[in-house]
């Protein structure tokens, strides 16, 4: 089967949960902004999580598919599209994902999955690098992506659990634990809102906000790993909240760090929107993790029976 | 040896402090035992400086009264036992010594006459001390293949551009501060860039896909504009 790309949209690319094992090489993790998303979008059309998918950023692509093919659309909402439930769009009737009403980054999975060829273990786009994906590069207008033909069918009547959905919005509350050098910020981080600044993007979100100044002078740091989530304060005070496509290693002093379970809020936020941060223990924050992936294992069980 | 969590699915595992190349020898050890007997759930092992941070899925590091952290680090520190007398006995020296050609200056090394200007020297000598000398791979990163070389001769040191360049060329050779450095890829870049290496940093398709890895010897040999050009 394939994918013809009528209009490839702002930014779509295709991402899986990203590539691991390579990070010792100076190679980003990448994946889905929102791997929630991605993993629910996977499961409701009969794909392991882990199968690729379109990431569709602020305005989606127009495709068509050359066989009637069972999708899902999870993430930010698209106008007329039908979200966090599988669906059967028919051989060559287009599918226009549009503007988002809700959100910024969609997720579109296919029965099959998108079947370009991994690259270091990953079919996600790193686009700084050029590297996986679709030719390294994000989708353009006439662009005709490989994908397995894969009839499945699916029940009707039912919906997602809304319980398990991250707690999206414009200005979320997202939870963080200490960084390395919490202790020379002080409080700065809490409470405050910070807005999400234009210069965002995969790589990390530029916060506008309270400037945060280290107390007791800046000792320059040696560069040491960072992860996506990981709040960076540069020199300026304005914190980088690194996401995605983040560099592996960096020297800035790190403030905080987002918890797992929340980087789908950070990654649904376009300019203009906010957040609040809000200190959780470790220990709390990787009880959010399992607890997740037990409602990720009962979403799985439950959809044995509904799609074959 | 001391754990700092980086977030709730990596911990930074401290070895000392500073650019030490005393330390290398140890977060070298640590990584290679992480990597001969990696525990369960483990994604990523990432030394740098005195540093080795280990990521991993704490959905499969779930314990009954252990936390996935404290599991991990328990883990973590069963491997290192023999940390000390591994890094003494096997990586006290380089794993392997990479020579890579060098066309200084010119248009392939734009600032190697400010970089000449601000230490006082000759551009010939500049090359000629950056050639002598033998670095290490502290650490990969910034971008992929991009090694953090520690070794610079102190009387090369030199600030980084007041202004980044938007655009480095792939395989530019560079200064910033007291550390050197090779682009593997076209980037933006705020290094002094002194010249140009034809060797691929990066290759995606490779098993190895970078050239380099930390622990590494380093050296440069001066090649001409001819020889760059020639270069397969």
């Amino acid at each position: 089967m394939e994918i013809t790309v009528k209009r490839g949209g702002l930014l779509t690319t295709v991402q899986d949960l990203g590539r691991r094992g390579h990070r010792s090489s100076g190679v980003p993790l990448s994946g889905a902004m929102d791997p929630f998303a991605l993993r629910v979008a996977n499961l409701l059309v009969g794909n392991a999580e882990d199968a690729a998918a379109l990431e569709c950023t602020l305005r989606g692509p127009e495709l068509v598919f050359s066989a009637d093919t069972v999708v899902a659309v999870t993430g930010a909402v698209f106008a007329g599209v039908p979200a966090w439930r599988p669906w059967v769009v028919r051989a060559g009737v287009p599918l226009k994902l549009g503007p988002v009403q809700r959100g910024c980054r969609g997720y579109l999975a296919v029965a099959g999955g998108i079947g370009v060829a991994p690259v270091l273990g990953s079919r996600s786009t790193y686009l700084r690098a050029g590297l996986g994906g679709f030719q390294g590069r994000a989708l353009r207008d006439g662009d005709v992506l490989p994908a397995t033909a894969t009839v499945r069918r699916v029940g009707e009547h039912w919906r997602i659990d809304e319980r398990i959905l991250p707690a999206y919005a414009t200005v979320p509350r997202v939870r963080v634990v200490r960084g390395a050098q919490a202790a020379e910020f002080g409080s700065a981080l809490r409470g405050a809102e910070f807005r999400i600044t234009p210069q965002s993007d995969r790589m990390g979100l530029r916060l506008g906000g309270p400037r945060l100044l280290r107390i007791g002078g800046a000792v320059e740091l040696v560069s040491s790993a960072v992860a996506p989530g990981t709040v960076q304060i540069p020199p300026d005070g304005q914190p980088i909240l690194l996401m995605a496509d983040a560099q592996t290693i960096g020297g800035y002093p790190q403030a905080a760090h987002v918890v797992s379970v929340d980087l789908p809020l950070v990654a649904q936020l376009r300019p203009g929107d906010g957040l609040r941060f809000e200190a959780v223990s470790l220990a709390e924050a990787q009880e959010l993790i399992l607890a997740q992936e037990r409602s990720l294992a009962l979403l799985r069980e439950g959809l044995l029976e509904k799609i074959r | 040896m001391t754990f700092t969590a980086l977030g709730d699915a990596a911990v930074v595992v401290a070895l000392g402090s500073g650019i030490d190349a005393a330390g290398l020898p140890q977060v070298r050890a640590l990584t290679a035992a992480l990597e001969r007997d990696r525990p369960a759930g483990v994604v990523d092992i990432v030394p740098a400086y005195a540093t080795v941070t280990v990521f991993y899925e704490p959905g499969r590091l779930a314990g009954i009264g252990e936390t996935p952290h404290d599991r991990v680090c328990r883990l973590i520190t069963e491997r290192a036992r023999l940390l000390e007398t591994e890094a003494k006995k096997h990586f006290a020296k380089p794993a392997r010594t990479v020579e890579i050609p060098v066309c200084y200056g010119g248009e392939f090394g734009p600032d190697l006459e400010e970089v000449a200007r601000h230490c006082g020297m000759e551009p010939a000598t500049v090359v000629q001390a950056h050639q002598a000398a033998e670095y290490l791979v502290h650490a990969m990163g910034f971008a992929p293949g991009f090694p953090y070389l520690g070794g610079l001769p102190a009387k090369l040191s030199v600030p980084r551009r007041a202004t980044p360049r938007p655009a480095v060329p792939a395989g530019s050779v560079g200064i910033g501060g007291a550390q050197t450095g090779i682009y593997p890829l076209a980037t933006p870049g705020g290094w002094q860039i002194i010249g140009r290496t034809p060797l691929a940093l990066f290759r995606p398709g490779a098993t190895e896909p970078a050239l380099l890895r930390v622990g590494d010897g380093v050296k440069f040999r001066a090649i001409t504009p001819g020889e760059l050009a020639a270069w397969k």
